[in-house]
């Protein structure tokens, strides 16, 4: 398949915490986030709770489809980075390691330059971790050794689900 | 693909409504909306042109409970359903769980139902997928019409490998629950086979 299931252990969820966070203070940013291409949020950090975090990473996700799509039809793989310049808040998305997408929101306490610069060495943190997590789902996958949670689910659980 | 995350333990799934042009894929987000408790559903969002017509997408989030301790979320899309918007319909079929093909069960747009169906295989077939081999089902909607036809017709045509189907009458409902849960269901039994 072409973009095999995402899956995210509780080690890395803290490894990509620490370094947004990080992100977060040295870009001067409002709010960052990290989607899935699929449209899924993954984390986020800052002013979350000021968002519809659902809604902006499938948003997000939907954009990044999309410009992705004028890339092809102009011979390009894809446009890494794209940027939205509001009145008063920005942001600035970007793809990390092919599969995940950072988003950065900031206003004027910040810059163009300066997230760009912050995002730049962030994603090769990123990318490192996101490597490890592919890595480590693919040996438990080969070993059988799943932790899966549905594993044993019945026809019951799931008609619990709608009641 | 569905999303584990082990740490907030959180499962999120995607499931797509297609379909041919004014079938009814909106009206079936619409109505689970309208029946859903506030606290299980985020905001629906819906990229339309200024007459309605989808655009892009609609967008629904569901929180549907726990299941051994996951919270178990479902995204709810739809694809624009005109012939013209077909790069858009690729791009929303990425990373997709599992499919809901709405079809108009009027006469007069049978054409258009098969149309839609082999633009499916085929888009999907472009991500990597198999419509005979993901979780899959059939919606006979406009049930309610006059004009409809049997849905025996309808399955031969549109049905020929026998996945689950629904009749349905999306804008009062019928049906429309039923089409969801067994999307859902069969999304998690797949899930579940996959490891």
């Amino acid at each position: 398949m072409s973009n095999p299931q995402l899956i995210m252990y509780d080690e890395e969820f803290k490894q990509i915490n620490v370094v947004i966070e990080k992100l977060l203070r040295e870009a001067n940013a409002k709010v960052i986030f990290l989607v899935d291409k699929n449209g899924q949020l993954i984390t986020g950090c800052g002013e979350t709770e000021r968002f519809d975090t659902t809604s902006l990473a499938s948003l997000t996700a939907g954009n990044i489809a999309a410009t992705g799509g004028l890339a092809k039809l102009i011979g390009e793989k894809e446009f890494s980075i794209l940027f939205h310049e509001g009145e008063k808040d920005n942001l600035h998305i970007s793809i990390v390691a092919g599969r995940v997408i950072l988003v950065v929101l900031f206003d004027a306490r910040s810059s163009l330059g300066l997230v760009r610069l912050r995002v730049k060495k962030a994603s090769e943190e990123l990318a490192v971790i996101f490597g490890r997590l592919v890595q480590k789902s693919e040996e438990k996958e080969k070993s059988g050794d799943s932790d899966f949670p549905f594993a044993e689910i019945t026809d019951d659980d799931i008609d619990n689900l709608f009641s | 693909m569905s999303f584990i995350n082990y740490a907030s333990r959180e499962i999120n799934c995607k499931i797509v409504y297609y379909g041919p042009g004014l079938c009814g894929k909106t009206t079936n987000l619409q109505f689970v909306y309208q029946k859903t408790a506030p606290d299980a559903k985020g905001k629906m969002i819906s990229l339309a042109t200024e007459t309605e017509r989808t655009l892009f997408f609609d967008f629904l989030p569901l929180a549907l409970g726990e299941i051994r301790g996951f919270k178990t979320r479902f995204h709810l899309y739809t694809v624009p359903g005109q012939v013209f918007y077909d790069a858009s319909r690729k791009l929303i079929l990425k990373g997709v769980d599992g499919v809901v093909f709405v079809a108009d069960s009027q006469e007069e747009r049978m054409d258009a139902n098969i149309e839609s169906v082999e633009n499916l295989r085929i888009n999907l077939a472009e991500q990597g997928y198999d419509l005979d081999k993901i979780p899959y089902v059939v919606q006979y909607n406009k049930r309610d019409l006059p004009n409809a036809l049997s849905v025996d017709e309808l399955r031969k045509e549109l049905n020929p490998t026998n996945v689950p189907d629904f009749e349905a009458c999306a804008t009062t409902g019928e049906g429309v629950f039923e089409t969801l849960k067994a999307i859902a269901k069969l999304i998690l039994f797949d899930l579940k086979k996959g490891h």
